[in-house]
C-alpha cells in the first residue's frame, strides 16, 4: 500500500518537474494560433468585423471572443480556411458586420481636396499621402480598399473605384457560372480524332 | 539515310489536321492596311513602354516601343505613317479586354527606317553581338506563346543539342508548313544564326510525317548548302507533339523537369518561323513587322497563308482570301484546340497570331451540355503531361484550389486532349484555366495582404512610439512645473516674469494703435 502510494506520488513528482521544465525550456514566444488566423485573414485592416484592424480580430478568435464569420472582405473563402484551421464548421458570413464586395481603392478628386489630413490619419496602412492645407493622394498599390478613409472627409471628395480588369489580372470564368464562355463557340469542337 | 531512333510522349490524339486546303496554296502578301493596331502587351511580360508620341511621323521598322523589363521585346512600326493615338483598343485575347496599343494610319509610302544595317556574314559576330541583334528586332517565337526569342537565347552555355519544331500538330495551322515549303533556305540561315549565338554544334529540325512536300523542299535546301550539323528529322503526327516537352521527348527520350525549362537538360527549342525571323533579323536587319498566318475554315472562300503585317486587322486577311463564304459562323485566333474565339473581324494581328479560323456551324457546333464524370479516366490516358485531370477537375468544380497543387495544376499545359477525349463532354481545360487564374490572383492578393500586414504594424508602432514620446514630454512637463513650485522665491519670480511679459505686450499694443494714425518711426 505505502510502496505504490510512495511509486505514484514519486512518478507524480518526475513528471511535475518534467512538465515543469518543458514549459520554460521550450517556451513560444507570442501566440502561434494568432499567427495563424492573421496570416488568412486579408488584412484590410477596414475593421467591419468590430475590431480595430485583421490582427485584434485574430486575437479574438483566438481568445474564443469572436466568431470566424465576420470579415466581410474575406467572404466565404476566408470563413471555409478559418473553418479548416480552427476544426470548426464553416457558416455563412455574419450579415450584420456587411457584404462583400468586389475590391475598390479610394480616389481623392484632387481639386476638391482641402488638405485637411483627417483622412491620412484614419488610412490603417498609412496608404494616403499629403500635408496639412496641401492636397492629398492615394497610393493605389497601397490602399486596401477599407473604405475608413470615406466617413471623416469634410468635403466628400473621396471615392471608391473598382479596379479594373486587364490582361494581366483577368480570371477566366468558372465553367458553370452564368459569365462563362460555355456559350462561346468552343474550339475544341473542331477537333475531329482519326 | 538512317531513321534516327524515336520515342513516344504520354497520351495525345492522332486528329484530323485540316490543312489539306490552305497548305496547297501558294503565300500570299495582305496589302498594308490604312490603318494599323500594335499592342504594346503581346506576351508575357511586362507591357512595352511607347517611344514615340501621338501626332509623330514613323516609319517601316522603326521601334515605338521598348521592353520595360528584361522579358519583353521592342515593338516596330509595320509601316510608315503618322501615330494617331496611344490608346486602349480591344485586343486579341480570350478575355475580349482592351489594352492599351499605338495606332498607325499609314501613308501607303511603306518607306523604311534607316536605322539598321544589313549583314554579309554573321560570321564575326559573337554570341553576345547576335543576341544583341535578336533583341533589338524584337523578335518572339512565332508559335504562338511568343516569348522573347532573345531571352531565351540567353538561356545558358553548353546545350547539346538545338530543337527546330515545325511540328505544327495542332488541326487547321500550316503557316510553318508552308514556309518550308517556299523559304526551307531563310530558316536554315536562321538556323546557323541560332547556332552559333547558343554556340552549339549540333540542330535538328522536327517536322511531322503528314508535311512530306515540306519535309522535301528543306531536305533539297540543306542538301544544296551541303550544312554540316543540322538534320530534319521526321516524326509521327500525334498532337500535341508540337509542344517543346513532347517533342523533346520524342526527339531524345528524355524528360524536362516538371518547374524546370528545357535548357536544365541541355536542350533548346525554337519553332522553324521564328529561326527564319532571326536571320532576317541579323543578317538583312529586318525587325519583325510581318508574320505568316493560316487564314483557313469553310468559312473563308480560299484558303491559304498569307504574310501579313503585325497590326493588320482580321477582316483584312479575310478580305486577301476571297472574303467569307455563307456557312461563315465562328471566328477562331488560333488552332482547333488551343485557339479561342475573337468577338469580331476588327481584332489586329499581332506577334503570336498563327491562325485565323473562320469556321461554319458544322465544323464547331455547340458543346453538348456536360454531363456527369463517369471516372473513365479516358482523359488520363491522353493527357500528355500525365496529370490526373478527373481529379483536377473535381477539386476545380468545388473551387479547392489548395488541392490542386498537388495534382500539379501548374504543370497542364492546356492542350485541350482531355476536352476531346471525355465522354461526358465535360469541359475540362476551362476547368483548368478558371483554377490557373484563380491561384494566380490568389497569389497577387497574399502579397498585397502581407504588405498591408506590413504597413499596419508599422503604422501602429509609429503611433505608439509618438504617445510614449507624448506622454513622456507632458510628465517632464509637469516635473518642472512641480519643481518650480517647490520654492517659495522660484514661484514669485515666475510671476514677476509673468507679469511683466504681459505688461510688455500691453504697452506694445498701445504703442501700435497710438503709433496707427501718426507717422511711423521714432
Amino acid at each position: 500500500m505505502i510502496a505504490a502510494v510512495t511509486v505514484i506520488a514519486g512518478l507524480a513528482v518526475i513528471f511535475g518537474l518534467a512538465l515543469g521544465f518543458a514549459a520554460v525550456r521550450f517556451r513560444t514566444e507570442g501566440d502561434p494560433v494568432v499567427d495563424r488566423i492573421d496570416a488568412l485573414l486579408p488584412q484590410t485592416q477596414c475593421g467591419q468585423c468590430s475590431y480595430a484592424g485583421c490582427r485584434p480580430y485574430a486575437e479574438a478568435i483566438a481568445g474564443g471572443q469572436a466568431d470566424i464569420n465576420r470579415c466581410p472582405p474575406g467572404g466565404e473563402a476566408t470563413i471555409r480556411a478559418l473553418a479548416d484551421l480552427l476544426e470548426r464548421d464553416p457558416k455563412p458570413l455574419d450579415p450584420e458586420s456587411g457584404e462583400t464586395k468586389p475590391k475598390t481603392v479610394a480616389v481623392i478628386d484632387e481639386p476638391l481636396c482641402i488638405g485637411c489630413t483627417l483622412c491620412i490619419q484614419a488610412c490603417p496602412v498609412d496608404a494616403i499621402l499629403g500635408a496639412g492645407k496641401q492636397m492629398h493622394t492615394v497610393i493605389a498599390s497601397e490602399c486596401t480598399g477599407c473604405e475608413l478613409c470615406v466617413a471623416p472627409c469634410p468635403v466628400d471628395c473621396i471615392a471608391m473605384v473598382e479596379e479594373p480588369v486587364t490582361l494581366k489580372t483577368w480570371k477566366w470564368p468558372h465553367p458553370a457560372s452564368p459569365t462563362s464562355l460555355a456559350h462561346a463557340p468552343d474550339p475544341a469542337q473542331a477537333a475531329e480524332r482519326r | 539515310m538512317s531513321t534516327p531512333r524515336l520515342w513516344r510522349f504520354h497520351g495525345g490524339l492522332k486528329l484530323d489536321p485540316r490543312t489539306t486546303r490552305a497548305a496547297a496554296e501558294p503565300i500570299v502578301t495582305v496589302p498594308v492596311p490604312p490603318r494599323l493596331v500594335l499592342p504594346l502587351s503581346q506576351h508575357v511580360g511586362q507591357p512595352a513602354e511607347p517611344t514615340v508620341a501621338v501626332g509623330e511621323r514613323v516609319l517601316r521598322g522603326q521601334p515605338i516601343a521598348r521592353p520595360s523589363g528584361y522579358v519583353g521585346a521592342k515593338v516596330h512600326a509595320s509601316s510608315s505613317g503618322v501615330v494617331t493615338g496611344i490608346a486602349d483598343q480591344p485586343v486579341p485575347h480570350p478575355s475580349g479586354l482592351s489594352a492599351p496599343c499605338i495606332v498607325i494610319d499609314t501613308d501607303g509610302m511603306d518607306e523604311a527606317w534607316e536605322g539598321y544595317e544589313p549583314l554579309d556574314s554573321f560570321a564575326e559576330l559573337g554570341a553576345a553581338e547576335l543576341r544583341a541583334r535578336v533583341r533589338a528586332a524584337g523578335v518572339v517565337g512565332l508559335g504562338g506563346a511568343a516569348f522573347p526569342t532573345a531571352v531565351k537565347l540567353g538561356a545558358g552555355s553548353g546545350l547539346k543539342l538545338l530543337i527546330l519544331n515545325a511540328a505544327e500538330c495542332e488541326p487547321y495551322i500550316c503557316c510553318d508548313e508552308r514556309l518550308l515549303c517556299e523559304r526551307p533556305d531563310e530558316v536554315l540561315t536562321g538556323a546557323q544564326v541560332l547556332m552559333r549565338a547558343l554556340e552549339i554544334g549540333r540542330c535538328c529540325i522536327a517536322i511531322e510525317e503528314d508535311k512530306p512536300a515540306a519535309r522535301r523542299a528543306l531536305e533539297a535546301a540543306l542538301a544544296a548548302r551541303g550544312q554540316p550539323g543540322i538534320e530534319v528529322i521526321p516524326v509521327p503526327a500525334i498532337y500535341p507533339e508540337g509542344g517543346e516537352r513532347q517533342l523533346i521527348k520524342v526527339l531524345t527520350g528524355e524528360e524536362v523537369p516538371a518547374r524546370g525549362v528545357p535548357p536544365d537538360i541541355g536542350y533548346l527549342c525554337h519553332n522553324v518561323g521564328t529561326a527564319a525571323a532571326v536571320g532576317r533579323a541579323v543578317l538583312r536587319g529586318e525587325p519583325l513587322i510581318s508574320r505568316i498566318v493560316t487564314v483557313t475554315g469553310e468559312g473563308v472562300a480560299h484558303p491559304r497563308n498569307l504574310e501579313v503585317r503585325l497590326g493588320t486587322p482580321v477582316a483584312d486577311l479575310v478580305a486577301s482570301c476571297g472574303g467569307y463564304t455563307a456557312s461563315a459562323a465562328h471566328l477562331l485566333m488560333g488552332g482547333a484546340m488551343m485557339g479561342f474565339p475573337l468577338a469580331d473581324d476588327t481584332l489586329p494581328v499581332i506577334k503570336g497570331t498563327n491562325c485565323i479560323v473562320a469556321a461554319s456551324r458544322e465544323e464547331i457546333r455547340p458543346r453538348a451540355p456536360a454531363m456527369p464524370c463517369i471516372r473513365c479516366g479516358e482523359c488520363a490516358e491522353v493527357c500528355p503531361a500525365q496529370l490526373l485531370p478527373q481529379q483536377l477537375y473535381w477539386h476545380a468544380r468545388a473551387a479547392e484550389l489548395d488541392q490542386l497543387g498537388d495534382y500539379h495544376l501548374f504543370d497542364c499545359i492546356e492542350c485541350g486532349c482531355c476536352d476531346v477525349a471525355c465522354p461526358s463532354q465535360i469541359p475540362l481545360t476551362q476547368y483548368f484555366r478558371y483554377a490557373k487564374t484563380e491561384l494566380w490572383a490568389r497569389d497577387r492578393d497574399r502579397i498585397r495582404s502581407d504588405l498591408a500586414r506590413e504597413r499596419f504594424e508599422a503604422r501602429k508602432q509609429r503611433i505608439e512610439a509618438e504617445q510614449e514620446a507624448r506622454k513622456r514630454r507632458l510628465e517632464e512637463k509637469a516635473r518642472a512645473a512641480e519643481q518650480a513650485r517647490g520654492s517659495e522665491a522660484a514661484r514669485k519670480a515666475m510671476i514677476e516674469d509673468a507679469l511683466e511679459r504681459v505688461q510688455a505686450r500691453r504697452n506694445q499694443g498701445d504703442g501700435e494703435s497710438a503709433t496707427d494714425d501718426r507717422e511711423p518711426g521714432r
